[in-house]
């Protein structure tokens, strides 16, 4: 039985290192031979386009996971270290088994997608090689390094502890900083293709590659999926939590899922608050770059798109604070916040409706002559930015709200300044709110160009808050009176299927903006200067997009099941070494997650 | 009032009172496919509030269950059984009638501009360019007047006297002429954007802005490059708005 584990670990650590070797042998070979080769090929069946699609948003999410997840993992393990409470060593490793599952299967996919492209598009490749090879190394070498680092975070997790736990957190941090540089170099090619730079007209390298590196898009594209890679993997964490909860059967389990599940929503959650200002930015750049395709992308035939986005967005949203709320049941002394749940939840409906406002509106002809235009007299309003910057801003404070007062739903504050603290705090959501409601109204009376800068007010009024009610809300509560004990896992059922959703809505989600992202290139492959002259040079329709998306959705999470199903084969038999002692026995008053 | 009390009739009161305010409440009235995207929201946000702890998830249930197997609610239960299948047989009946009206489509309205394009075999830039003839600012009265004319003899007839859209035309037109009073429109385009609409008219328009094609005609052929910029100069004149103006790039 042993044995066969070890060589069962052994070929999944051999498994990405081939995969890489394979792809950097084959790179100038390919190049070479692109000289008497056919522009494209046709995949069979499905076509190159779709396969390069599934294989590429598949890659994506694999990819995503194993960024995002070290990030939160080794911040746990070393709030574990330096508080010395087994229960976060036990989760930080409960994470990187994870990701140590899905890393072959990422490698895999990276190397499929190389062998379409070079195969199936191999102009476009020559193209993008001719620009691009210095970094096909050093990606290539990066991969190497993040490979070995995470074997030896995993593998080395007793091998490295008590006095050498530094080291082991170090190969945490560096896991990160090679994933990190790796997610650049990717991202680079992505963006390149996007919005080119430091090329000639005809498309030939300038200067340095890095120009080419440094394009309009490339550090937007950088901040946002790093951030957003923290929401998926705390979504699927968390939904992996959850499954595990559900599948129970004894309470000590159900306890230390419930509280997985509640860590993994937690990082998700705070990393998702900022992930609309990314993508704020990342539109901003897209304008900047090039209007017309701005206008693509926001007005054109994608404008609907932004209205799915917002009703998936709204879902998240609504969703997570539902999780929050009913996540009281499990604290003894919640009840009195209970009453602030219908006012919260307004305040997100309504949000939530604001935003799913169309710019363009689905009309009938006599739905028109009555609105005596294509445009609502009424909700028009609704439909432009100032509106939508208005609603995600005030969701964002409400969410936060939930969070402030799941926080202190078991504690009493033992300060004497305690009324002061907490005037200060509704003041400052209040200011915050107020903040943000005039400038979404006062945005009507302005041109746009002065317009556009008003949503940074209103953000740093939001941040400015979040930060001010924390910086009072931590020491205030600080050796608070306790209510009771939290009970974990003492929580409906369908908390967890709402971790679940949760997770599936944010990989539709990416899946949707990735097709955004490459859809606004229309029939370009390197916008403006390598044409698509395949038979797929069309931007596909919405409703074919969708279909393609939740396909792509289903297979991931097949995926996911299976290699999570694999990952917990080797736990039978070793159950309780590493765990056992790691129960979340949290009393009242320290169990601050952070 | 302990009737109020209970979360089920709170939820459909919600429900109910949502409805109205969202279907009477907007005017002119919202149309369909807006309404169904807040009621959906709505729905989500009632279900949550039911079911966001387990008392009130009970109190919830407790009534449904009860028609469902109290052999006290034995009539109400009939009457249900009637009922429900009548409305959703209504519901398909609505669903299934075709009317006379065309069906509702998503059109783009302001599709993306091309970059640049042919006017009588010459290229104009759309993309970044200002109407020249702001920069000749002792002669911007007289070209508003020329405008004008060029308005009163070519547009009116569809795009109204008062430039709100409703012209001699417009009845029978679908999509309906565009209404340059209302902030949704010309206001939020760059004049270049009204250069290339006008020359280009519907024909013009791209796939999205279909599948009924715009009547619009295509100007280029009967005015001049200066008379369009003249009689986008008057819409944004008469109306009063101001064209967008251009981002720069940083
Ligand atoms: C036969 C009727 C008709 C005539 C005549 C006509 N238009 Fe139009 N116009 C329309 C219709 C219908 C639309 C809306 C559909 C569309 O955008 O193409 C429209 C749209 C427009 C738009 C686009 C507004 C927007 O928000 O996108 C502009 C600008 C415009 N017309 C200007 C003019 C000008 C200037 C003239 C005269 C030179 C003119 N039109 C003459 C029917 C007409």
């Amino acid at each position: 039985m042993r044995d066969l584990r070890v060589v069962r670990q052994a070929v999944w650590a051999a498994v990405p290192v081939a995969a890489l070797l394979l792809t950097v042998t084959a790179l100038p070979a390919a190049a070479q031979e692109a000289a008497k080769e056919p522009a494209y090929r046709a995949f069979p069946l499905i076509g190159s386009r779709l396969a390069v699609w599934a294989v590429a948003q598949l890659h994506l999410n694999f990819a995503a996971f194993i960024l995002g997840v070290p990030i939160f993992a080794v911040i746990i393990e070393i709030i574990g270290w330096r508080t010395r409470q087994e229960q976060y060593d036990w989760l930080s490793h409960e994470f990187v088994k994870l990701i140590f599952a899905a890393f072959s299967t990422t490698a895999l996919l990276g190397a499929f997608l190389l062998f379409l492209f070079v195969g199936y598009y191999p102009k476009f490749w020559t193209y993008m090689t001719s620009i691009f090879f210095p970094t096909y190394w050093i990606y290539a070498l990066l991969f190497f390094a993040e490979t070995f680092t995470v074997y030896l975070w995993y593998y080395g997790w007793e091998w490295l502890s008590g006095p050498r736990k530094w080291i082991h957190v170090g190969l945490g941090v560096l896991s990160n900083l090679f994933g990190t540089a790796i997610l650049l170099i990717g991202n680079s090619w992505v963006t390149f293709m996007m919005s080119p730079a430091g090329v000639t007209e005809t498309g030939a390298l300038k200067g340095s590659v890095w120009a080419a590196i440094n394009n309009y898009t490339w550090m937007p594209i950088n901040i946002h999926r790093l951030i957003a890679n923290i929401v998926f993997g705390g979504t699927i964490a968390a939904a992996y939590a959850a499954f595990r909860f559900l599948n129970a059967t004894t309470d000590e389990e159900r306890a230390r899922y419930d509280w997985m599940g509640y860590i993994g929503n937690f990082v998700a959650l705070s990393a998702f608050i900022v992930l609309p200002f990314a993508g704020y930015w990342l539109g901003r750049e897209i304008y900047a770059f090039n209007q017309t395709m701005g206008i693509t992308m926001m007005g054109g035939f994608m404008s609907w798109l932004w209205i799915i986005q917002a009703i998936l967005i709204g879902v998240l949203f609504l969703g997570s604070n539902y999780y929050l709320w009913l996540g009281m049941e499990r604290i003894p002394g919640s009840e009195r916040y209970r009453k602030y749940v219908p006012y919260m939840l307004t305040i997100l409906a309504i949000g939530f409706m604001v935003w799913a406002t169309p710019h363009s509106l689905i009309v009938t002809l006599e739905e028109a002559r009555a609105m005596g235009g294509t445009h609502h007299p009424f909700l028009g309003f609704f439909g432009v930015m100032s509106a939508k910057n208005t609603a995600v801003n005030l969701m964002i404070l409400t969410t936060f709200l939930s969070y402030v007062l799941y926080r202190r739903a078991n504690r009493l504050s033992i300060r004497p300044w305690v009324v002061t603290g907490m005037a200060i705090q509704w003041a400052a959501f209040c200011v915050a709110a107020a903040i943000v409601v005039f400038y979404g109204v006062y945005g009507y009376f302005v041109e746009s160009i002065v317009r556009i800068g008003f949503s940074v007010y209103q953000v740093g009024a939001v941040l400015g808050a979040i930060v001010l009610v924390m910086t009072i809300d931590i020491p205030m509560f600080r050796g608070a009176k306790s209510t009771g004990t939290i009970r974990w896992g003492r929580i409906p059922a369908r908390s967890q299927y709402v971790l679940i959703l949760l997770a599936v809505t944010f990989t539709w989600l990416m899946g949707l903006m990735g097709f955004a992202r490459s859809g606004i290139r229309q029939y370009w492959h390197v916008y403006g200067i390598l044409r698509d002259t395949s038979v797929d040079a069309v931007t596909p329709a919405l409703g074919y997009a969708a279909n393609m998306i939740t396909t792509v959705t289903v297979v991931f999470f097949a995926l996911v099941m299976f290699i999570f199903w694999l990952g917990g084969l080797s736990e039978k038999g070793k159950a309780g070494a590493h765990g056992a002692a790691a129960m979340p026995v949290i009393a009242g008053g320290s169990e601050d997650p952070r | 009032m302990s009737f109020l009390r209970s979360r089920f009739v709170q939820a459909v009161v919600i429900l109910v009172g949502a409805f109205v305010v969202l279907r009477f409440g907007i005017r002119p009235p919202a149309p369909w496919s807006v309404i169904q995207i807040y009621m959906a929201v709505v729905v989500l946000a009632v279900l949550i509030y039911v079911s966001s702890d387990t008392d009130s998830w009970r109190s919830f249930v407790d009534p449904i269950r009860a028609t469902l197997v109290d052999p006290g609610r034995r009539p109400v239960r009939l009457v249900l059984a009637v009922l429900l299948p009548i409305l959703l047989g209504y519901y398909a009946y609505t669903q299934a009638a075709a009317g006379p009206e065309a069906p509702a489509e998503l059109r783009a309205v302001h599709p993306a501009p091309p970059s640049s394009i042919q006017f009588r075999s010459k290229e104009i830039n759309i993309s970044g360019v200002d109407n020249p003839l702001r920069k000749d600012a002792a002669n911007v009265k007289k070209h508003v007047a020329a405008g004008g004319e060029i308005y009163v003899r070519n547009c009116m007839y569809c795009h109204g006297d008062n430039l709100d859209g409703h012209g001699r035309f417009a009845a029978a037109l679908n999509p309906p002429p565009a209404n340059f009073e209302d902030p949704g429109t010309i206001a939020m385009l760059q004049e270049s954007y009204l250069f290339w609409r006008i020359a280009k008219g519907g024909p013009g328009l791209p796939r999205e802005s279909t599948p009924w094609s715009s009547a619009m005609p295509a100007w280029e052929d009967r005015l001049t490059e200066e008379q369009i910029w003249q009689v986008t100069l008057y819409l944004y004149d008469a109306t009063g708005q101001e064209p967008r103006r251009w981002e720069t790039a940083h």
